[in-house]
């Protein structure tokens, strides 16, 4: 009988792939070296719009050590110019004719080393005509705007419109509204990221006639299945590698030019390719998040019940619709905008809008515009509450869907699992001394002091997806896992998703603990290589513990299953006579007849009963009945400086409620990432494009990212409301942070202004921002 | 991020560095801790087809007091100025500038010699260096001069030293008493530059009246300012903060800023009037305590 702890589910087990990382030793895509491998460039443009006149390759081509220059138009021979985005939208690999945004790839150059391919881009002679660039979403819907996209058939910058809920109840219940508000909210274009750029090493076997990627991909499988698709090349002679991941957070899930020029490449020349993109390629290419246009409006009661909720949107998507929604979904789940909050109607609509800037839309972070949705919802409700004279948390309790009401269906549509919002808020504003906290905000204000106590109570939705909505490309958004239990009791989990930093091979192995009583130590989880793992569509959204999770929990009791014939053989009793109880089967009425695990799996192996199958295995492919919906209180206390517009964040904390925790020490250490990823938005980060569509942001030095000296100190606290549908009750936590945090600062801040007039703030609140405000109000130092 | 091709030449001696600038005239660069200079070369602003490196020039990393002047070697890192208990005790203006160059990982190379060569109105030196009088040693062929800070910054990124000149050390007048100085900086986030900075500098006579005066401003014009307007309407004064203000205001008006990311030029004149006046206040309060 083994003496090791199990450590299964509530355990803050440290996380496996620290030593690693600790040490130096992680396998990045830029850690592969293979013999003869060679370093691919990219041109890019100095132009938002223009016409490509020439493309002069010579002088790079006669550099020393330069073997190759790939532009469009050898491309476009090969079929390969343009690629499908996973928004059915097609994306230019490298152009023929025009480029449509700062930045854009342009040619690739091929060298025998890093440096050499890097002189080589600058010998690359392109002459352009410049075109006129549209950047505002607002005049590219106008009549006459320049088109960003010839090549399509609607001559239009329009890309689509996608509306939700009902539309002629919310108008009835606005037309007849005692009170109405409405706001226009900007929530900015904002990048991700990541700490390790993109990139890949591709590598074409002729011997055997195979193709293998390292690439920093969040979903591999579906990447390999686009690259079979694209390529023509059978998928199984396809194999991509996502080694370890230096952060993804949604950018790393649509497919860049660059792998597929490496690819190309790699075909061509029979030789490995690298490519690894710099910092400010990644910022100034990848894929953007956010960029939405808003005009909210609320219909209400006097006394401060929330009738009804309209909301249109522009969504600016850059050249490209290359966002990595759900197929169904181009505004991603954004119509969840009610929030969490019981209202009578909804009608959401959004258009989409091509303009020229980089292509995406990504979620970064984010569940497909949660982010957006929430910001949403918790700025609307305190401009509520400011115009009918309202706490903000008075307003919230009045207007909070009940407990009771779960399941609930909401206006827009969806069936939130489980919740207990006026729970967490009172447990949040306890914890804070909300009272104590606003006398002394009166205090303050008497003596010219500015200071704000903000709110946000949001409600996610994560997990995509059920397989009746939802699928990318036609695959539906399922995911999987595959266990195998050694002969000696200790296991192998291969998962469909792709840890980027959220602890899946601690987590995951937890899952499995829990459910074979096993020691964590010996389940070693494995993912990201497509020859291996089973198929699955990749992490983001916070779908892996939902999603591949419930997958993992339902392979391992497939395997209990199985264990519990091979166990009564070993008893020589009935299976019916067996209960699995303290990590064992035990016979029910003596509970010190038992056998562990440990003792099956041997079993499994070399006495297993006649007709059983030897080996003990299982997969699991599993289709979530529905999505989660974690929710939280966050209540955030700041200071602003009056002689220089600048927030200080005093105080901040989260209670979050994602159901049932698998390790405390993981979901603490996501809510802290995730909530200085709120914060950056809210007060520091946004990409800038001057008139002629440059980018202005393209290094960190002006895209500005948020420091331990920046941060708060984090206050965190939890309420559990498993989800009834998940086979562990868990509902994922990744991005709830982020997408809360940001209101509750915002909030913050219109509320340390509040009595001046001040309504509204777009993000981010920078100095300068605030500083001109308080000019206006007369408060400024 | 790949900077262009050079060659990189190692001095161990001054005259060795002075006799290697002299041979590649305007094509060479001095490399003292890199930090602005290899960033220029990555992005390709700056592409020199020579590097002459002079960390290894003995001599030139020494912090001391001599003769009523506080001397600072061209080749002390940022780290060291910070950490001196002499720069600490006698000189917490300067360490209050070291403090907020950039983060520790900088400063741990960045050199005091090479914040005020770079020549960029966004470094911070410059503006404590113009508040407390100091005085810049170069060395080029024919020997060494002296020159006054004020004489020092002529244009963004262009100083008065020829290109075969080294900063060899900065002067600064020790202390007279009852003084005290302090550096105040906005930046947007660490390890940025200023949006803008103030250097202050007092002095105080017997009766408590402002004898010395000095205010450095940083990032708010096309090279460091000394706010002269504001720091004469100090002298002979008794400090109060309706002074400071008043000086504040003076020093806002000097600066000549210009718009971009870090805010409109108006918002940066703002700023500079709120750091002068803290700046002022701290430095009142260093005095006092003196
Ligand atoms: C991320 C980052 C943030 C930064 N933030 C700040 C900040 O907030 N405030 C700030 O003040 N600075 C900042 N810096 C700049 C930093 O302090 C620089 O190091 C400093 O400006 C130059 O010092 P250096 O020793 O690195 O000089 P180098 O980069 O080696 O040289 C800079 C220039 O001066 C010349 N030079 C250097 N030494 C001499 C010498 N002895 N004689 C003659 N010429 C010489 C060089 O030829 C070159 O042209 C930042 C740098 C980085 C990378």
């Amino acid at each position: 009988m083994t003496t090791t702890p199990i450590r299964g589910l509530g355990h803050p087990v440290k996380r496996k792939e620290d030593p690693r990382f600790i040490r130096g030793k992680g396998t990045y895509v830029d850690d592969v070296k293979l013999p003869g491998m060679l370093y691919l460039d990219i041109v890019r443009s100095p132009y938002a719009h223009a016409r490509i006149k020439r493309i002069d390759t010579s002088k790079a081509l006669a550099m020393p050590g330069v073997v190759d220059v790939i532009t469009g138009a050898e491309l476009e021979k090969a079929g390969l110019a343009w690629m499908p985005t996973l928004m059915s939208d097609r994306q230019m690999v490298l152009p023929t004719e025009r480029v449509v945004y700062y930045a854009q790839e342009v040619a690739a150059v091929v060298a025998t080393d890093r440096y050499t391919a890097a002189d080589a881009v600058l010998a690359v002679e392109v002459e352009y005509e410049p075109l006129t660039p549209v950047l505002d979403p607002f005049k590219a819907l106008e009549p006459g705007a320049p088109l960003v996209r010839p090549d399509r058939e609607q001559k239009t910058n329009h890309i689509w419109h996608w509306e939700a809920g009902d539309k002629e109840k919310t108008d009835r219940i606005f037309q007849e509204a005692e009170v109405v508000v409405s706001q226009d909210l900007y929530i900015p274009r904002i990048h991700v990221c990541s700490i390790e750029t993109c990139g890949c090493v591709v590598n074409y076997d002729r011997a055997i006639d195979k193709l293998t990627i390292w690439m920093t991909s969040q979903a591999p499988h579906a990447h390999r299945t686009v690259f079979s698709l694209v390529s023509g090349i059978p998928e199984h002679k396809i194999r991509i590698i996502s080694p370890d991941i230096g952060g993804g957070f949604g950018g790393k899930v649509p497919v860049y030019p660059g792998y597929v020029i490496a690819t190309y490449a790699a075909l061509k020349l029979g030789k490995p390719i690298k490519w690894i993109e710099d910092r400010s390629e990644n910022l100034q290419a990848d894929s953007f998040a956010r960029d939405y246009h808003i005009h909210a409006e609320l219909a209400a009661t006097r006394d401060g019940k929330i009738r009804a909720m309209r909301v249109h949107t522009v969504a600016d998507h850059g050249a490209f619709d290359a966002a990595a929604n759900p197929s169904k979904f181009p505004a991603g789940l954004f119509s969840v905008c009610t929030g969490s909050y019981d209202m009578e109607a909804a009608h959401v609509a959004v258009d989409g809008v091509y303009t020229n800037k980089p292509p995406g839309g990504v979620a970064y972070r984010c569940s497909f515009r949660v982010t957006e949705a929430v910001h949403t919802i918790e700025r609307m409700v305190d401009v509520l509450a400011d115009e009918l004279g309202m706490d903000p948390a008075e307003i919230r309790f009045k207007n909070f869907i009940r407990p009771e009401q779960f399941p609930y269906k909401s206006p827009t549509g969806w069936e939130y699992d489980s919740g207990n919002y006026p729970a967490t808020l009172q447990k949040a504003l306890d914890a804070i001394g909300y009272q104590e906290l606003r006398r002394e905000q009166a205090e303050r204000r008497a003596r010219g002091e500015l200071m704000g106590i903000g709110i946000s109570t949001f409600t996610e939705i994560v997990g995509a997806g059920p397989s009746h909505t939802f699928d990318i490309l036609g695959i539906k958004m399922f995911d999987s896992a595959e266990i195998r239990v050694h002969p000696t009791g200790s296991a192998i989990v291969r998962i469909g998703v792709q840890t980027q930093g959220q602890g899946h091979e601690t987590t995951f192995a937890q899952i499995v603990a829990e459910e074979l009583g096993l020691p964590v130590e010996n389940i070693l989880v494995e993912h990201g290589d497509t020859d291996t793992a089973p198929y699955g569509l990749g992490t983001y959204a916070s779908r892996s513990t939902p999603v591949a999770g419930a997958a993992t929990a339902v392979a391992a009791r497939k395997i209990r299953e199985k264990a519990r014939l091979i166990a009564a053989h070993l008893l020589e009793v009935s299976p019916d006579d067996l209960e699995w109880r303290d990590y064992a089967f035990r016979v029910k009425g003596s509970p010190d007849r038992f056998k562990t695990m440990q003792e099956i799996a041997f079993a499994a192996y070399t006495n297993f009963p006649l007709g059983l199958e030897g080996g003990l295995e299982a997969v699991c492919y599993y289709d979530p009945p529905n999505m989660t919906f974690p929710f939280g209180a966050y209540v955030c206390v700041v200071d602003i400086d009056r002689g220089t517009g600048q927030v200080k964040v005093r105080e901040f904390l989260a209670v979050d409620d994602c159901g049932t925790i698998i390790n405390p020490m993981i979901v603490e250490g996501q809510i802290h990432g995730g909530l200085t990823m709120g914060l950056a938005p809210a007060l520091f980060e946004e990409i800038v494009y001057d008139d002629n569509g440059t980018m202005l942001t393209g290094t960190f030095m002006d895209y500005l990212l948020p420091t331990a000296v920046e941060t708060p100190h984090w206050k965190t606290d939890k309420t559990v409301t498993p989800s009834p549908h998940h086979p562990l009750g868990a509902k994922g936590v990744g991005e709830s942070p982020t997408i809360g945090a940001p209101p509750a600062i915002v909030n913050a801040v219109v509320d340390a202004l509040s009595h001046l007039g001040v309504r509204h703030i777009d993000i981010p609140i920078t100095p300068a921002k605030l500083y001109q405000l308080l000019v206006e109000k007369g408060v400024a130092e | 991020m790949i900077p262009g091709p050079f060659s990189y030449r190692r001095a161990t001696s001054i005259e060795e560095a002075i006799a290697l600038l002299q041979q590649y005239g305007g094509d060479a660069k001095v490399l003292s801790g890199g930090q602005s200079l290899i960033p220029m070369m990555k992005f390709r602003l700056a592409e020199p087809a020579v590097i002459v490196d002079i960390n290894r020039v003995p001599g030139l990393d020494t912090i001391e007091e001599r003769n009523g002047l506080l001397s600072i070697g061209g080749l002390v890192r940022e780290t060291t100025l910070e950490r001196s208990p002499l720069i600490r005790q006698r000189y917490p203006i300067i360490a209050d500038t070291a403090e907020v160059i950039a983060d520790p990982l900088v400063r741990n190379l960045a050199t005091v010699g090479g914040n005020l060569a770079h020549g960029d109105p966004a470094n911070d030196h410059p503006a404590t260096m113009l508040a407390l009088r100091a005085e810049v040693v170069a060395r080029g062929p024919s020997g060494e001069r002296v020159i006054s800070i004020d004489d020092f910054f002529v244009d963004t990124f262009t100083t008065a030293l020829a290109p075969d000149e080294i900063l060899t050390e900065i002067r600064v007048p020790a202390p007279p008493p009852r003084s005290g100085g302090a550096y105040m900086k906005f930046e947007r986030k660490v390890g940025d530059y200023a949006v803008a900075a103030a250097a202050a500098f007092l002095a105080l006579d017997e009766a408590r009246k402002i004898v010395r005066a000095g205010i450095g401003l940083t990032n708010v014009s096309y090279k460091p300012l000394r706010a002269e307007a504001a720091e004469n309407a100090l002298l002979g004064q008794a400090p109060s903060d309706e002074l400071f203000r008043a000086a504040a205001e003076l020093a806002a008006q000097a600066a000549d800023p210009t718009s971009d990311l870090r805010g409109p030029a108006e918002y940066k004149r703002a700023v500079a009037r709120t750091m002068t006046f803290r700046a002022l206040q701290k430095a009142l309060s260093r005095a006092q305590a003196a």
